[in-house]
């Protein structure tokens, strides 16, 4: 089987290579021979990589141990479900992962894609197989997920016991799917510059993937950072790491280009930013790849961290985006300028987004490598936490108010007057909002207060896009955008609360004794040891008790062996309001008897993560309604030619 | 477009994060924190002994003119035991050395001591970490040069190797 | 079995000691006063931890993390001002221990970068506007 995977591998490998040469006649301008192959090519290509993809997930089915990639992150024990989790739990089959979506994505592109010219197509095509190149390379030369181990061992070794978590096996591959969408957004960018045809068609036909892309993305970070709040144990949910600063860059972008390819496929406005876009989120994902794999950044959560693949990753995001930004300096000259509009217009508000979308953008990959910057110039410096913070919260802010009005203006001109009630209304709540927050709690910072009543309004005003509408004839993408809307109200009403009002209780506790938090009495039942399969842990038995009603709380102090590692359990107890976040730790002194607990009640923290799930379902919406569409009737090609 | 120069700026960006990322990878990342407390005088500090027989440590007792060792150590840490014949080879040489041991007990340190032989002239208990904070050092196991004024002159991170025994002879004959 | 493999690794606590000293009290013990206490917090998460370098000392389990916390929490007690602790901090570990670069040298660039961008995306995007029908 391993053998046959391999082989599938170089086959694809040449059916890239093919596309690759095709493509190049096609661009010379002969109509060579090998055109017609492209499409077939694409096919032939997913299918062997699926093939190839499923093989090594058979050989962890089967935990073949004569495989070195089974041998070493796999064991014979290990629950059925992390088993096949560990084809892609380590460096290879993540990486043939990556290829494998790509390819399959590409086979899929070339059997529906019906809208933009053939021509534009095959050259996307070509991009794509020019990109899978690389990975096939790597894959290939650099990191064979096929390889032999001659003996091979009788059990296995393991898995990173963190990687025996359900969230933590699914969440790179979540990622990873939506890199690979911007790979072919940057595909559909990069073709349709080489072959002049950056209009309306290139956009609808980008659109899905864009879309696709960001959702994944979106969940990927939403469960990212609920993960760390439960994990790390101190509550906080987001930590301007520069891994979660890698993940979050290219959704940053994959937003802003959502965005405006909206508007190059309904309005044919923002041609060259849209193009511009997509190559940035596609080198934002390439560089989010070499800084989480690489280790250059020191991070918390680094782990299969290796500089020589690093370096490759970094070789491929070199090649691809500088060749990218050189054709689009030759060719975007060419591009005529879109449709006009005015600065008070549906796409006013949308350059707004995309502008401060791509300023926060800057500022986070700015403040990421810079240390770096610092260190190459003999200066060694930290940026964290409290510069990222006062940095775009800010533009965020801007971002905000934009998004309050946006939405309901109308395309290419309007007029602030025939908004004036909503805009007096809005700015009502706003005011209401923040003297309410203010006269509640005066000596709240500046943000919160700015973040409760920004969310409130927008709670509002992300519906009002839907007011005078037949809501049955509503096309779905317009409701899509409404709820996530709507969650990223939820979403920074959450973040605004937490940050403004958390309560904090830090106290050791002997059996029998209890502490206060926030109108809860929390008392220390009991302490237990507890053993797992490759851990041992200490747990707490907390009742916590308020108004009447009482809960019982289990947090674990764990202590992993091979490799060791202490992790905290948070226990976690959800109400309406908030949530009662519980940690407990070591022996307080020795001898007393006491264990330190520490004891966090935070309101509406989960609206953080509803919010972003909110946030992906109203993608997931508009994404099903674009596909209906599509299904029901063939895109009208008003704009075809331009 | 009229500022063609403008459509190669994000090249440029690219070229520069690339060679950021590059220098990155090239240049080995140096992991250790380092003391920005060189030049400058030992901070105020007494610390009880660490174990019976050995008495503790105060930063008056190392500025008495002349240049020594201090090694922060602790007994329940692996390098500690790795670098103690490498000690013993500098105490050999005339050097002395003055310890702090961290987070630890007085029966492991003496059990350390039996084990690894004892090159410290005085050892100061440190059990909350609060003098090795004052002194910026970041682990255990790390050794300072200092000199006869009381002036921290080198620090050294990590474990003493066989091939750091005659650099740190010299630092400290060169404070002399 | 399991329960003895429990135990044993209870015994054998110096694998993964490190070492045995008492935790400093303020480590893990807030200040009697809020509004210290807030001061404290706030400088806690500004501050990198020595050991584990990826986390602030406000959300690290180390043992350097607690005497940093402990030491923070007694400066402030004492009267000392945030910022006066963070150049104590800095004296010791150099500029790499605070998350917040000072605004001056390399660090000024740092704090002026977002206006910079947004001048820069604004004047970018004039353009757009411009030729409006």
């Amino acid at each position: 089987m391993a053998e046959a995977g391999l082989a599938a591998l170089w086959l694809a490998a040449a059916m890239a290579l093919l596309q690759l040469i095709g493509g190049m006649t096609l661009l010379r301008g002969g109509a060579g021979q090998l055109v017609p192959l492209i499409k077939p090519a694409a096919y032939v290509q997913g299918a062997l990589c699926a093939f190839a993809f499923l093989a090594l997930m058979w050989l962890f089915y089967v935990t073949d141990l004569s495989v070195l990639l089974v041998a070493s992150n796999s064991h014979i024990d290990k629950p059925l479900i992390f088993k096949l989790a560990g084809t892609w739990g380590n460096h290879e089959g993540s990486m043939l992962l990556w290829v494998s979506v790509l390819s399959v994505s590409g086979a899929a592109i070339a059997l529906l894609e019906k809208r933009i010219e053939s021509k534009t197509l095959n050259a996307a095509l070509a991009v794509q197989a020019f990109i899978a190149l690389g990975f096939f390379a790597f894959l290939l030369f650099a990191s064979n997920p096929f390889e032999r181990l001659v003996p091979a061992p009788i059990e296995g070794n393991g898995l990173n016991p963190l990687l025996q978590d359900v969230g933590l096996a699914f969440h790179p591959p979540t990622l990873y799917f939506g890199y690979v969408g911007l790979s072919i957004a940057f595909s559909f960018a990069v073709g349709a510059l080489l072959t002049n045809q950056v209009g309306p068609a290139f956009a609808r036909a980008m659109r899905p993937w864009v879309l696709a892309a960001w959702i994944f993305l979106t969940i990927g970070i939403t469960a990212g950072s609920y993960w760390a709040y439960y994990e790390l144990g101190w509550g906080g949910w987001w930590f301007w790491d520069p891994v979660e600063n890698a993940s979050l860059l290219p959704w940053l972008a994959a937003t802003a280009l959502l965005h405006s390819v909206s508007v190059l496929a309904t309005r044919n406005a923002l041609r060259a930013w849209t193009i511009m876009l997509a190559l940035v989120a596609f080198a934002m994902s390439m560089a989010g790849t070499f800084l989480v794999r690489s280790g250059i950044l020191t991070s918390v959560h680094a782990f299969a961290v290796d500089p020589e693949r690093g370096a490759f990753i970094l070789a491929l995001m070199l090649i691809y985006t500088s060749l990218a930004f050189v054709i689009f300096a030759l060719r975007i000259g060419s591009v005529k300028q879109g449709e006009p509009f005015q600065l008070i217009s549906r796409e006013g508000g949308i350059v707004a987004n995309n502008i401060f979308l791509s300023v926060i953008l800057a500022v986070v990959l700015i403040g990421t490598l810079y240390p770096l910057a610092a260190e190459a110039m003999g200066d060694k410096i930290s940026v964290g936490p409290p510069y990222f913070n006062k940095a775009t919260v800010p533009i965020a802010v801007l971002l905000m108010l934009a998004l309050l009005i946006g939405p309901m203006l109308r395309w290419r001109r309007d007029d602030l007057k025939r908004l004036k009630y909503w805009l007096i209304g809005g700015a009502a709540i706003l005011l209401w909002s923040g003297i309410a927050v203010w006269k509640f709690a005066p000596d709240v910072g500046l943000f919160p207060l700015l973040g409760i009543a920004l969310s409130l309004a927008l709670a509002v005003a992300a519906w009002l896009p839907l007011r005078g509408r037949k809501l049955l004839r509503t096309p779905l993408p317009m409701f899509g955008m409404v709820i996530a809307h709507f969650g990223i109200a939820v979403s920074v009403f959450g973040m605004a609360a937490e940050s403004g009002f958390s309560s904090e209780t830090l106290t050791a506790l002997a059996p029998g004794e209890s502490a206060e938090i926030a109108g809860w009495q929390v008392k220390l039942d009991d302490v237990n040891p507890v053993v797992g399969d490759n851990w041992v842990a200490i747990e707490g038995e907390l009742q916590a008790v308020k108004n009447g009603s009482a809960f019982v709380l289990r947090p674990q102090s764990r202590q992993f062996y091979r490799p060791e590692m202490q992790t905290s359990e948070a226990a976690l107890l959800t109400r309406w309001n908030g949530q009662l976040y519980a940690v407990i730790a070591q022996p307080d002194q020795e001898g007393d008897g006491r264990w330190q607990v520490r004891l966090w009640w935070k309101p509406f923290v989960p609206f953080i993560w509803y919010g972003g799930m909110l946030i992906a379902v109203g993608g997931i919406i508009a994404l099903l309604g674009r596909m209906f569409r599509r299904a029901k009737k063939p895109a009208k090609n008003k704009w075809q030619t331009t | 477009m009229n500022r063609p120069w403008l459509l190669w700026i994000p090249l440029a960006v690219v070229a520069f994060i690339g060679g950021l990322a590059m220098y990155g990878l090239a240049v080995p990342k140096d992991e250790q924190v380092h003391s920005a407390m060189i030049a400058q005088n030992l901070p105020a500090f007494s610390l009880p002994a660490a174990t019976a027989g050995v008495e503790g440590l105060a930063s008056g007792d190392m500025a008495d003119g002349k240049p020594r060792l201090l090694n922060i150590f602790a007994s329940w840490c692996l390098p500690c035991k790795a670098e103690a014949p490498y000690l013993e080879a500098l105490k050999k040489a005339g050097i002395e050395i003055d310890a702090i041991a961290i987070r630890d007990r007085p029966e492991d340190v003496a059990a350390f001591l039996n084990e690894f032989g004892n090159p410290f002239r005085r050892i100061g208990s440190d059990s909350e970490m609060a003098v090795q904070l004052k002194l910026g050092s970041s682990g255990v196991p790390e050794t300072y040069v200092i000199g006869g004024d009381g002036t921290i002159l080198y620090q050294h991170i990590g474990d003493i190797r066989a091939e750091h025994v005659p650099m740190l002879i010299e630092k400290v004959n060169a404070a002399k | 079995m399991r329960m003895l493999a429990l135990i044993c690794l209870m015994l054998a606590t110096p694998v993964f000691a490190q070492g045995s000293g008492p935790t400093p009290a303020l480590a893990n013990r807030q200040l009697p006063d809020p509004a210290q206490e807030a001061a404290a917090t706030n400088l806690m998460h500004s501050l990198r931890c020595i050991q584990c370098q990826g986390q602030s000392i406000a959300d690290s389990d180390a043992h350097m993390a607690s005497t940093m916390r402990a030491e923070v929490r007694q400066q402030i007690a004492a009267g000392q001002k945030p910022e006066a602790i963070r150049g104590w901090m800095i004296a010791r570990y150099g500029e790499w221990v605070s998350f917040e670069p000072d605004m001056k040298g390399a660090g000024l660039l740092l704090w002026f970068t977002p206006l910079l961008v947004l001048i820069a995306g604004i004047w970018l995007a004039r353009g757009l506007f411009r030729r409006g029908a």
